[in-house]
C-alpha cells in the first residue's frame, strides 16, 4: 500500500493543471480514488457530516442489486438446463459447451445452473461495462470531468434488463446510445433527464423488435422460443386469462420463470428494495406510489372486465409479479436524478408510472409489457410535476400570507 | 442586404444559415419523408421550386400588397405554386406522389416558404428573392438528403432503393435497425447534424 501511495504521489504533478499529462487527469483521479481513499478535506464552511457521497450511493445500489444478479445468473442457467432436460437434448455445442463439459447441464444442480447462467450473463455484463465505460471515459477526458461510479450502475442495470439470448453487438450498440444520448449530451452524470439504462433498452426495443418485443420467451437454448408469461395471458380466452398459464404465483414471485435476466424474481427485488430503503437512497414515496398506481389501475380493469380482451381478467396480485414491474419499481423509477424532487411530485410520479405500465399492458395490443415505456414517460414528466407542485405551494402561501 | 452578392444569397443558407439546422423550421416534413432517399429527393426538389418561385412572384408584386392583408396574399401565391407542383407530380411521378401523400400539399404550411416570403421577398427585388429562395430550398434539401441517407442506409440497408448492405432477411449479414425506419430517429439525426454544424461554425451558437 505504501508503495502504491508513493507511486501515485509521485505521478500526481504530471496530471495537475500545467503538467504534461493534465488532459488525462480524470483517468488518474478515477484510478487513484478507486484504489486509495481521498485525502481531501473541506477547508471552508459549510461542513456537512455525511458519509454518503456519490461514490457510496452508487456502490450501495450495486450491493442492493446483488440478489437480483445472483437470481439472474441462477435462473438463466436453470431455464436453459430445464429446457434442455425437458427436450432430452445434450449440452449445447460451441465455446459454452466446452466450458460446460465439466459440470454438465443438470437443472437440479446448483453449480451447473449458476455456471451455465454465468456463461450468458458475464459476457453481456462485460460488454455493457466496457462499452459504457469507454464512452464515459471519452466524454470525461474531453470535458475534464471526474469519473464517477454511475456508469457501473447503468451498465449493471442494463445487463439485468436484457434477455440472455441478445447478440453482444446489440448490447454494445444499446449502451452506447443510452450513455451518449440520455446522459452525456445533456452534461454527464446527474444531468440525465431519463434513465440511461432504460433509454438503452428502449433503443434496442425499437431498433431490433425481433429480439426484444417481449412476446417471445428468451430461454438460452438455441432455437427455442415460446410466448412469455405476459403474452400467454394476452392470448388467453377473454375472462379466463390465467387458465393458459402453466406457472404458479409463487413461481413468478420467486422468479423461476423465463424473462429478461434480472427482472423475473420479485423476491430478489424486494430484498434490494429493503436495502435501498434502509440506506435511504431510494424514495419510498415513489415505490409506494407506483405500487398503489399499479394496483389501482389493474383493480379497475379487473372490476370492469371485458368480453374481448383477456388482459382485463388478470388480477392485480399477478400483475405485480410478472414482467418488469417489481424491478422497475425498485431500481428504475426510484433513480434520484430522473425522479421529481418534491415529495408530492414523487407520489404523483410513482402513481403515474404504475397506472401507465398496467394501462399499456392491458389496453395496448402492440406491447405485452409496458413498464419500460411507462418509466421513460414518467422521467419526461418529472420536471413538470415538480414545477406544478412548487407553483401550487407558492399560491397557497400567497393566499395564507396575503 | 443590398451589398450581399448573389453567390452569398445562394450559398449562405446551405451551411451558415441553414433553415432547418439554425432556424429549426420545416421539421415536420423533415421527419416524415426522410425514410427513403427518393422521397426525400423529390420533396427537396418540390420545396426548392415552391420557395424560389413564390418568393419571385411575391417580390414582383411586393409594392402592390397592402400591409394589412399581406399574409393572406402570400399564402395564395404559395398555395398556387404548391398545387401546381402537386399536380405535376401526380401526372408524371404517380407512385412517388402517393408515397409522399399529404406532405406535398403541406408545403403550403412549411414555415421556410412563409419565412422567406415574409422575411426576404417583401423587401427585396425579384432576382435576389429568387436566388434566396433557391438557396433556402437547397439548404433544406441538404439536411433532408443527409438524414435520408443515414436512415435508408441503416434502416433498410439500401440507397435510392438499391441494396448496399445485404439484409439478413435476404440471406446477408446486415440486421436492419428498425429505429431508423421510425420518424423519431430523424430527431436524433438532425440534432447530431446541428451539433456538428455548430462545432464547425461556432458563429451559429447562441451567445450566453
Amino acid at each position: 500500500m505504501k508503495l502504491l501511495e508513493k507511486l501515485f504521489d509521485r505521478a500526481a504533478p504530471h496530471f495537475q493543471p500545467g503538467g504534461r499529462l493534465h488532459r488525462w487527469f480524470p483517468l488518474f483521479e478515477a484510478t487513484d480514488s478507486f484504489l486509495l481513499g481521498s485525502g481531501e478535506r473541506a477547508a471552508t464552511a459549510p461542513h456537512v457530516r455525511d458519509a454518503m457521497d456519490l461514490k457510496r450511493i452508487m456502490i450501495s445500489v450495486i450491493v442492493a442489486l446483488l440478489p437480483c444478479v445472483i437470481m439472474a445468473i441462477w435462473n438463466t442457467g436453470y431455464q436453459a438446463n430445464s429446457t434442455l432436460a425437458a427436450m432430452g437434448l445434450p449440452c449445447p455445442g460451441g465455446w459454452r459447451g466446452h466450458l460446460l463439459a465439466a459440470v454438465g447441464c443438470d437443472p437440479n444442480s446448483l453449480v451447473s445452473n449458476l455456471y451455465h447462467g454465468a456463461l450468458y450473463f458475464v459476457p453481456i455484463y462485460l460488454v455493457s461495462v466496457l462499452a459504457g465505460g469507454l464512452w464515459e471515459c471519452i466524454f470525461n477526458l474531453v470535458r475534464g470531468h471526474e469519473m464517477s461510479e454511475a456508469f457501473l450502475v447503468t451498465s449493471l442495470l442494463f445487463a439485468l434488463i436484457l434477455p440472455p439470448t441478445i447478440p453482444l453487438w446489440q448490447v454494445a450498440l444499446g449502451i452506447s446510445f443510452g450513455v451518449i444520448f440520455a446522459k452525456e449530451v445533456f452534461g454527464g452524470v446527474g444531468m440525465n433527464f431519463m434513465n440511461p439504462a432504460l433509454a438503452a433498452r428502449a433503443f434496442i426495443f425499437f431498433a431490433y423488435p425481433g429480439q426484444m418485443s417481449g412476446d417471445q420467451i428468451w430461454t438460452a437454448v438455441d432455437g427455442v422460443s415460446s410466448a412469455t408469461a405476459l403474452s400467454t395471458l394476452a392470448s388467453g380466452a377473454p375472462g379466463h386469462a390465467l387458465a393458459n398459464l402453466n406457472i404458479s404465483w409463487w413461481q413468478a414471485f420467486i422468479g423461476t420463470i423465463p424473462g429478461s435476466m434480472g427482472e423475473t424474481s420479485t423476491l430478489a427485488c424486494l430484498i434490494g428494495a429493503a436495502a435501498l430503503l434502509v440506506v435511504g437512497i431510494a424514495s419510498w414515496r415513489v415505490m409506494l406510489g407506483m405500487l398503489l398506481g399499479g394496483i389501482g389501475c389493474s383493480l379497475l380493469f379487473y372490476m370492469i372486465g371485458s368480453d374481448v380482451n383477456p388482459m382485463f381478467s388478470v388480477p392485480p396480485h399477478w400483475h405485480l409479479v410478472l414482467g418488469g414491474f417489481a424491478f422497475g419499481l425498485v431500481f428504475m423509477a426510484t433513480d434520484p436524478v430522473t425522479a421529481p424532487h418534491t415529495f408530492t411530485g414523487r407520489w404523483i410520479y410513482g402513481a403515474l408510472i404504475g397506472a401507465l405500465a398496467i394501462l399499456i399492458r392491458v389496453a395496448n395490443p402492440g406491447f405485452p409489457e409496458g413498464v419500460m415505456l411507462a418509466i421513460l414517460l414518467g422521467n419526461v414528466f418529472a420536471p413538470l410535476l415538480d414545477y406544478f407542485v412548487e407553483q401550487a405551494n407558492i399560491k397557497r402561501r400567497m393566499l395564507r400570507h396575503g | 442586404m443590398a451589398e450581399t452578392t448573389t453567390r452569398e444569397l445562394l450559398l449562405r443558407p446551405i451551411f451558415h444559415r441553414n433553415p432547418i439546422a439554425l432556424l429549426v423550421l420545416g421539421i415536420c416534413s423533415a421527419l416524415a419523408v426522410t425514410g427513403k432517399m427518393d422521397t426525400a429527393f423529390v420533396m427537396s426538389v418540390c420545396v426548392t421550386v415552391v420557395v424560389a418561385c413564390s418568393s419571385f412572384v411575391i417580390s414582383l408584386v411586393r409594392h402592390h400588397i397592402p400591409s394589412s392583408v399581406r399574409i393572406g396574399i402570400q399564402i395564395m401565391v404559395i398555395a398556387t405554386m404548391v398545387i401546381l407542383v402537386d399536380q405535376i407530380l401526380k401526372a408524371f411521378l404517380f407512385d412517388l406522389s402517393k408515397q409522399l401523400s399529404i406532405y406535398v400539399g403541406l408545403i403550403i404550411t412549411n414555415c421556410i416558404v412563409m419565412g422567406r416570403a415574409e422575411g426576404f421577398a417583401m423587401n427585396n427585388p425579384p432576382k435576389a428573392s429568387f436566388i434566396d429562395g433557391l438557396g433556402n430550398g437547397l439548404g433544406y434539401g441538404f439536411i433532408l438528403m443527409t438524414v435520408a441517407f443515414i436512415r435508408e442506409l441503416f434502416g433498410s440497408g439500401s440507397l435510392f432503393g438499391v441494396e448496399i448492405l445485404k439484409l439478413t432477411s435476404n440471406g446477408g449479414w446486415y440486421v436492419r435497425n428498425g429505429l431508423f425506419l421510425l420518424p423519431a430517429s430523424a430527431f436524433f439525426l438532425i440534432a447530431l447534424l446541428i451539433w456538428f454544424m455548430r462545432t464547425v461554425d461556432p458563429d451559429q451558437q447562441e451567445k450566453n
